[in-house]
């Protein structure tokens, strides 16, 4: 396919200076505190003290991709449902997605907190009906569901904006040449879908590793996520070297995990275009 | 399949605002608290009226989720343009990295380390003050970025190029045929991009606790450094406040929207 | 667009009700204080850096203190906030912005002061430095009064639930309690975690043998088998909705809760309890120094301290305000024990970056096994 010149230079330019000032100077600067002491002097020290973090990194990043599937399986057929309705209730409906949002984290979790605690809500619901409560807040269960509510419209938005450009006739015609329900799903939407479900994926589980509030609030300070560690090296310990290590660390193996990604996607986006 | 999907869609409504519902519940309290309901009352509110720093904060938040989300969206876009014409493999993959990269980093990295440059730099330069609104919209454009860049590629890339060569082909200038073809294709994610884009910065507060100077406060850095004690009940009444008045008018607007262009498709049909 | 373009107006319309409505309604003038301030700095602007929700800001009735100021002085204020001494460290450290005055706590103090992060305060011109009860002069990080003006005070309680908790503890013991097993809260942070097992222990808040914070270590990972979570602003809506019997908190805070749950009550275990005095500085790199003398003083005026006092709802070191009878705080056994039943109290020290990060590993092996 040939893509005729833009003036791709020019295009580039104002992006590529931003995110080397504001980017990658940074970055160098976390990398610098990474393999240095507290006196400037060059160690390997705060890697090698990162082989203790092991358990942690795995436990974040499993949560993670629970609370990514999570969020993919309830937004997808959401996402569906929605590029099925009118235009003007479509226009609306993508604001109130993402209203919820506009309201500030810390007064969200403290309402869930009334929702799900021991005596909170749900449980005297149950009591009502003569259950018994169920142990929520404290909960790896509570920490992997707070991520999920969090993050739930940067996954719907995404896919949703894709899947409103597919035509109505390109089912049709799918229809015509006897595919099903389930063929029509995995032969036409499901293609046409991927770039906004990959990016979708990204921007609820690269944010999602590295939380730090959501597990403290609704984990009841229990559960310790890579987020938390790297929060409490670089505020309440004030140790920037251990920190910016963990966190690069965090963000190599991000890295690798989207370029995995990445890999799969281009070969299925041949298909799209 | 039909009513499945209605059902199925309420279900995550009822979900995303089930906390919001509590919030306006507990707006009316009587007392302090945010999780014991003593009695109704509209102090938290009335409150609101006679405090000035909280309504500086908000109206600062404003400003600066707006700015911020505003241009985040020009360069964004701009930036996924470019990104998407990109013909080196390599580059474009580095570049791509590179703007997730203010994704990856615990909020607290990316604030340590872009006030640290600040600071650096403002040193260099001979600024007087190194930490300012500038500073702290710089850091919210950049967080803001990547989230409109990834609204924008999934478009870019269903769009038919084609239509563009053919407007070109017609006689447009690239730019006028960008606007002409592309823009309108490529809508939906912009829109979203920004969407997301003033939702982040409207909440954020890490980033720009380290960021901001000491004269410029937002709502999300008033509320968080509540947190030695407790959050008081008139941060929920105004953000009660916000949310009603933004569901209201959605709805009317909606309404509205819908009855002009059935008048519009009423007289289509009569002629 | 235009529903967004919409929903902006909106927004702008609400934050200019608020704007008109809020002229001249809040309590923000100190009568006889405004002839007692110059007016000399007027024009120049203040930078304070306090903790959240630590001041009078005018709600419910109560005095704006910060706007009182600047209608007696004619200095504008910027008052910004942080929620805790470590977080505010990290911004003083790095000179991105210089304040005129911070309200750190104790050992923080001591810090700033090793770290030439402060600088000596004019007391000639802090007037009201008399109202300043003799208890919290001298103090360990500060032993000339040369550099904190002290703010306000507090202490460590343990706070439970009547209805939970049989009979009256009077020890830490019972945060180990397993009787109490998923009703037990601690702090989310370790040196007020450790505080409680030091004192349970006998060992010294301040103790720089690392046996000895091994000893404590061990001690908090036995209590995590019955903890139901280690918390912190949280505190308030577990206590008071019920959802736990025991947690340590600070007194002031517990007269918050008692307020809205009457089933709570409070006690200062007899094995001692830690206490913390938070005071006014003015940073090394304080660009309005006699703005912020003037500051200081103002905040140690009767009127504002005792403001303050009544909204903080700590324990306030201002006589001044201690023997004025309209403070409705100053007979509560809570903030002021009586002699005799005051608990043995230790301060906390800043320790060395070693014993620090050695304490803080700990701390990350502690929560790992929680």
């Amino acid at each position: 396919m040939k893509k005729r010149g833009w003036g791709s230079v020019a295009l580039n330019a104002p992006y590529t200076v931003w995110s080397v000032i504001f980017i990658v100077v940074p970055l160098f600067i976390v990398g610098y505190y990474a393999f240095t002491d507290k006196n400037g002097a060059f160690t390997f020290a705060n890697i090698i003290e990162l082989k203790e973090y092991g358990d942690i990194f795995v436990t974040s990043v499993w949560y993670s991709v629970l609370a990514t599937v999570i969020c993919l399986l309830i937004s997808y057929p959401f996402a569906y449902f929605l590029s099925r309705q009118s235009e003007q209730s479509r226009r609306l409906q993508m604001m109130l997605v993402m209203l919820p949002m506009w309201m500030n984290l810390l007064i969200r979790t403290y309402s869930w907190m009334n929702i799900l605690e021991k005596n909170g809500i749900i449980n005297n619901l149950l009591a009502g009906i003569g259950l018994e409560p169920i142990k929520m807040i404290g909960t790896p269960g509570a920490v992997i569901f707070g991520m999920v509510y969090n993050y739930l419209p940067y996954m719907i938005l995404p896919i949703y904006t894709v899947m409103s450009k597919i035509e109505p006739s390109l089912l049709e015609a799918a229809e015509d040449l006897g595919c099903n329900g389930f063929n029509k799903m995995r032969r036409v939407i499901m293609p046409l879908s991927l770039p906004g479900v990959i990016s979708g994926i990204t921007m609820v589980f690269v944010p999602s590793v590295s939380t730090f509030y959501i597990s403290q609030k609704l984990g009841d300070g229990k559960i310790m996520l890579v987020g938390d560690a790297i929060e409490r090296q670089m505020q309440a310990a004030y140790n920037y070297n251990l920190g910016a290590s963990i966190s690069l660390v965090l963000m190599i193996m991000i890295i690798i995990s989207m370029a995995v990604m990445n890999k799969f996607s281009d070969e299925e986006g041949g298909l799209v275009i | 399949m039909k009513t499945f999907g209605k059902i199925f869609n309420t279900c995550v409504y009822i979900l995303l605002y089930a906390p919001l519902l509590i919030m306006v519940f507990f707006s009316f309290n009587e007392s302090k608290s945010t999780s014991v309901f003593t009695g109704f009352s509209l102090k938290w509110y009335l409150e609101l009226f006679s405090k000035s720093d909280i309504i500086e904060a908000l109206s600062n938040t404003l400003i600066l989720a707006v700015l911020s989300a505003l241009i985040a969206t020009v360069l964004g876009t701009v930036a996924a343009v470019g990104l998407y014409k990109m013909r080196s493999k390599f580059i474009y993959n580095t570049m791509n990295t590179v703007t997730n990269l203010p994704m990856m980093n615990p909020d607290i990295v990316t604030g340590v380390s872009l006030m640290l440059l600040f600071v650096f730099a403002g040193r260099l330069l001979g600024f007087a003050e190194y930490l300012s609104f500038w500073t702290l919209l710089i850091a919210h454009i950049t967080f803001n970025l990547p989230y409109v860049i990834l609204n924008v590629l999934p478009k870019l890339r269903q769009t038919d190029v084609s239509l563009y060569e053919a407007a070109m082909d017609l006689g447009c200038t690239p730019i006028k045929a960008f606007f002409k073809v592309i823009m309108p294709a490529i809508m939906p994610g912009v829109v979203s991009g920004a969407l997301m884009a003033f939702t982040l910065s409207l909440d954020d507060f890490v980033i720009s606790y380290y960021t901001t100077g000491a004269d410029f406060q937002t709502l999300p850095l008033k509320i968080f450094a509540m947190t030695k004690k407790t959050v008081k009940p008139d941060m929920y009444a105004l953000s009660s406040l916000i949310f009603i008045t933004i569901l209201v008018l959605l709805i009317v607007i909606n309404v509205l929207q819908e009855k002009s262009e059935r008048k519009l498709k009423g007289e289509f049909n009569k002629k | 667009m235009k529903r967004y373009t919409a929903i902006l107006l909106a927004l702008l319309m609400i934050v200019s009700m608020f704007t008109f409505a809020s002229c001249g309604s809040a309590n923000d003038t100190v009568e006889n204080l405004e002839a007692t301030y110059s007016q000399e700095y007027a024009g120049t602007t203040l930078n304070v850096f306090n903790w959240g929700e630590y001041i009078s800001d005018g709600s419910e009735g109560s005095l704006d203190v910060n706007k009182a100021f600047e209608n007696a002085t004619g200095i504008k204020v910027n008052y910004s906030n942080y929620d805790s001494n470590e977080a505010m460290y990290a911004k003083m450290k790095s000179e991105a912005v210089s304040y005129d005055v911070v309200i750190p706590s104790d050992y923080m103090i001591e810090r700033l002061i090793n770290e030439n992060m402060l600088q000596k305060i004019d007391m000639s011109k802090i007037t009201n430095y008399k109202n300043i009860s003799d208890e919290y002069k001298g103090l360990y990080f500060d032993e000339n009064d040369e550099y904190s003006v002290p703010y306000s005070v507090g202490m460590v309680g343990l706070i439970y639930n009547t209805t939970m908790v049989d009979g009256t503890p009077d020890s830490w013991s019972i945060m180990w309690d397993g009787k109490y097993k998923d009703n037990i809260l601690t702090f989310n942070n370790p040196r007020d975690a450790f505080a409680i097992s030091q004192f349970l222990l006998g060992i010294d808040l301040n103790t720089t043998d690392k046996a000895d914070w091994d000893k404590a270590a061990d001690k908090l990972k036995e209590q995590n088998k019955v903890l139901q979570g280690k918390v912190m602003d949280q505190v308030f809506n577990k206590m008071q909705g019920g959802n736990a019997a025991i947690a340590p908190y600070y007194a002031g805070d517990f007269l918050t809760m008692q307020s809205i749950n009457e089933d709570l009550a409070f006690v200062y275990p007899k094995e001692g309890t830690n206490i913390f005095v938070d005071s006014a500085c003015i940073p090394a790199n304080a660009k309005n120094y006699e703005a912020a003398l003037m500051y200081i003083n103002f905040l140690l005026e009767p009127e504002v301290a005792l403001a303050n006092a009544e909204y903080i709802c700590y324990a306030t070191p201002n006589m001044a305000v201690l023997n004025n009878e309209e403070y409705s705080l100053k007979d509560s056994e809570v903030l002021y024990p009586a002699e005799e039943n005051k608990p043995k109290t230790q301060y906390f020290h800043d320790l060395d970056a070693d014993i620090r990060s050695y304490y803080e590993k700990l701390w990350e092996d502690i929560l790992r096994e929680s």
